[in-house]
């Protein structure tokens, strides 16, 4: 096999690795609007705020230091405690869930019914308002999360791999962290289709995305499983956070990974979990394959930027309900 | 008492269906048109111009067009940064190429580039609808910046990748480049403005607005009656981008003189429009203004507030107005949907029967 074909074959590995990390984003997109309707444009600073504060908690930082030495003229930084990972953690999905629920009881509660664009429009203010606090309470700065996930290329995979090619090929160059991110985001979505099958829970879950009204008569609190979608997806957003932030440290454009999952769900369709996953993998090969072959060679590169959207579109032209979405049925 | 149709008789159709019914509310008009063209231009000065006057004139323009494209044909688009870039862009290669040209024919002309491109870009809505369109309109703003990042005849092949507004003159007067006097600049955006608010209130109320309504307020039955969904959506489209592609136009030639895309029209660009027209209302031609004012007076203030008066860091205040701009979006949805115009038209309905409400 000639280098150059290996190469490309490194590339699509590389691609539904990246295409994996895109499907985790988009999940939690998938949850919420399944369960409420809600298209949720804050998916990407939840995963940004929850990565801020796992590193703030493990750093044991005071939040909000800085607005309190504004105000009273101290100036705090830090408990002067480090708090264990698992400790950590568990402290964010708590935060998450505080979180879930305030997001329901102080606005989407008042919002039940209202137009589903007026809907959207709630959760871009709820992204700034979140990427305000976040700032706020932790500080703007660049972080590195110190939970030990590994680094760099896999040597063992490109000494095994190293034999296929000529002497010119050196074997596959394969992020570590890509590996474990991947083996992380089949178990979450193993874990939530178990959850959705199993448990007593999961079943109102999938009863309030089929018909609200319907799982309301038969004793359904909505308000309990909007509360419970939002805090499942402030998880998700909190294993995406983490993935995407050991990648690249914990910063705001952490935040914009939520408009890498927007072609994904659109491929997707909106109310598929499969459709999720399969369209971040196609997403990922795509545009991973398309910069390799095409744009980096004639069009200049950073066709990324826009490829994923482009793919998109001319899919829905043709589809426009996604891949895996219900079909859209329209009644005057 | 003077706030009322009574006593206040037509006796002609063209009377009848003005756009301010109200002899208050035509009186108001003209006091603000005299004011902002007679009396503003005299007190104007740089800080004012700049901070405040001319950005609002301007995104109020792009307001307008969002709102024809959102408010009245219910078509959402997140790719406002990118039709702005469109214009900027066209404006520049413009006035490179026929320096003899009129600034005033070439940023009209990039509005014409822009609705043709921004009619291209809305043929997909056809297809689309809801969030999917809205998604599918995010692939203009990011195809459009990466395309004037990457082809450098956009910029003519400068070094820095940025485009610089050459000076030329309106009368005489310079209104673009170094040597611009404040009043000059905002002379030629009100002048722009007040001509894109005359067309768009006329386009909305005519034939072609009712059928942006129609189609906004449910498609398939506005087909059935006979409205050409094809032709609306496009002309929506079309119109919309022509509006942005002007306010695109003088932002970078008037306001700003020179400009990189990525930071002066990227993705924050098409929210902060995006937002003005949800804060000012939907659909609405007041609304657009009240919004565009609300979104550039609140960060000065905010600064003023918080810098100058309260001595705390720029960051800090910068995230703090996040958090309230974030939180001011969810309060306006919760409590009035539709925005400022909504309140303004409930103080007018309160005023017509103001002091004896009963």
């Amino acid at each position: 096999m000639s280098a150059e074909f290996l190469y490309g074959i490194e590339v699509v590995i590389n691609g539904l690795m990246a295409g994996v990390l895109y499907a985790l984003v988009a999940l939690g997109f998938v949850l919420i609007f399944k369960a409420s309707g809600i298209f949720n444009f804050a998916q990407g600073v939840m995963a940004l705020f929850a990565a801020l504060t796992l590193v703030g908690i493990m750093e044991g930082q005071v939040p909000f230091a800085h607005l309190i030495n504004a105000i009273f003229g101290t100036s705090i930084h830090s408990f002067g405690w480090q708090v264990p990972a698992v400790l950590a953690i568990f402290l964010t999905v708590l935060v998450m869930i505080g979180f879930a629920w305030a997001v329901q009881y102080f606005v989407f509660r008042h919002l039940v019914g209202q137009e589903p664009i007026i809907l959207f429009m709630a959760t871009i203010g709820l992204a700034y308002f979140l990427e305000g606090v976040g700032d706020l309470m932790w500080g703007s700065g660049i972080r590195t999360i110190a939970l030990g996930l590994p680094q760099g290329g896999a040597l063992w995979v490109e000494d095994l791999t190293s034999g296929l090619g000529g002497d010119d090929f050196y074997g596959f160059f394969i992020d570590k962290l890509d590996m474990v991110a991947s083996l992380v985001a089949l178990v979450l979505v193993a874990g939530l289709v178990a959850f959705a099958q199993y448990t007593k829970q999961g079943r109102a879950m999938r009863a309030v995305a089929d018909d609200h009204q319907a799982a309301l008569s038969v004793g359904i609190s909505l308000s309990y499983i909007w509360v419970l979608v939002w805090s499942l997806a402030g998880i998700v957003a909190l294993v995406a956070g983490v993935m995407w932030g050991a990648k690249s440290g914990v910063q705001f454009s952490l935040s914009l990974i939520a408009l890498k999952a927007l072609p994904v769900l659109m491929l997707g369709g909106f109310t598929s979990i499969p459709g999720a996953i399969v369209g971040g993998m196609i997403i990922g090969v795509g545009e991973k394959l398309f910069e390799y072959t095409i744009g980096a060679p004639f069009l200049g590169g950073a066709t990324e930027n826009w490829f994923a959207y482009m793919l998109a579109l001319i899919f829905l032209v043709f589809r426009p309900q996604g891949l895996f979405g219900e079909r859209i049925i329209e009644r005057v | 008492m003077l706030y009322r149709e009574a006593g206040d008789f037509k006796t002609s159709y063209q009377a009848d269906s003005q756009t301010f019914p109200i002899a208050f509310d035509r009186w108001r008009f003209w006091v603000v048109l005299v004011v902002a063209f007679c009396v503003v231009p005299f007190f104007v000065n740089a800080y004012w111009a700049n901070a405040i006057l001319v950005p609002f004139l301007i995104y109020a323009i792009a307001a307008i067009g969002l709102n024809i494209l959102t408010g009245y044909c219910g078509q959402v688009s997140l790719g406002t940064g990118g039709f702005m870039a469109v214009g900027a862009y066209a404006c520049y290669k413009l006035m490179t190429s026929f320096p003899d040209v009129s600034i005033v024919i070439h940023i009209i002309l990039a509005g014409g580039i822009t609705a043709a491109v921004g009619a291209a870009f809305g043929l997909p809505s056809l297809r689309i609808k809801g969030f999917y369109l809205a998604v599918a309109t995010l692939a203009a703003q990011f195809f459009l910046v990466w395309m004037f990042n990457k082809v450098s005849w956009f910029y003519n092949y400068s070094a820095s990748g940025q485009i610089n507004a050459p000076e030329r003159f309106v009368a005489g007067v310079a209104v673009t480049g170094p040597n611009t006097a404040p009043w000059a600049q905002y002379m030629i955006c009100l002048v722009f403005l007040t001509i894109c608010a005359l067309i768009a209130r006329n386009l909305t109320r005519g034939t072609i607005g009712r059928s942006w309504m129609a189609i906004r307020d449910m498609d398939i039955a506005a087909e059935i009656i006979g409205v050409n969904p094809l032709k609306a959506k496009l002309t929506a489209f079309a119109v919309s981008s022509f509006f942005i592609g002007i306010s695109g136009a003088l932002f970078f030639a008037v306001y700003l003189g020179a400009v990189e895309v990525g930071e002066a029209f990227g993705i924050q660009k098409s929210f902060l429009v995006l937002f003005m027209i949800i804060i000012g209302g939907l659909g609405s031609l007041f609304g657009s203004f009240a919004g565009a004012a609300f979104l550039v007076l609140l960060p000065v203030a905010l600064k003023v507030v918080g810098v100058d008066v309260l001595g705390w860091p720029t960051d800090l205040v910068a995230h703090l107005q996040l958090v309230i701009v974030g939180g001011l979006i969810m309060f306006f949805l919760i409590k009035e949907p539709h925005g400022l115009a909504q309140l303004w038209r409930l103080a007018k309905e309160k005023l017509r029967l103001w002091p004896f409400p009963y």
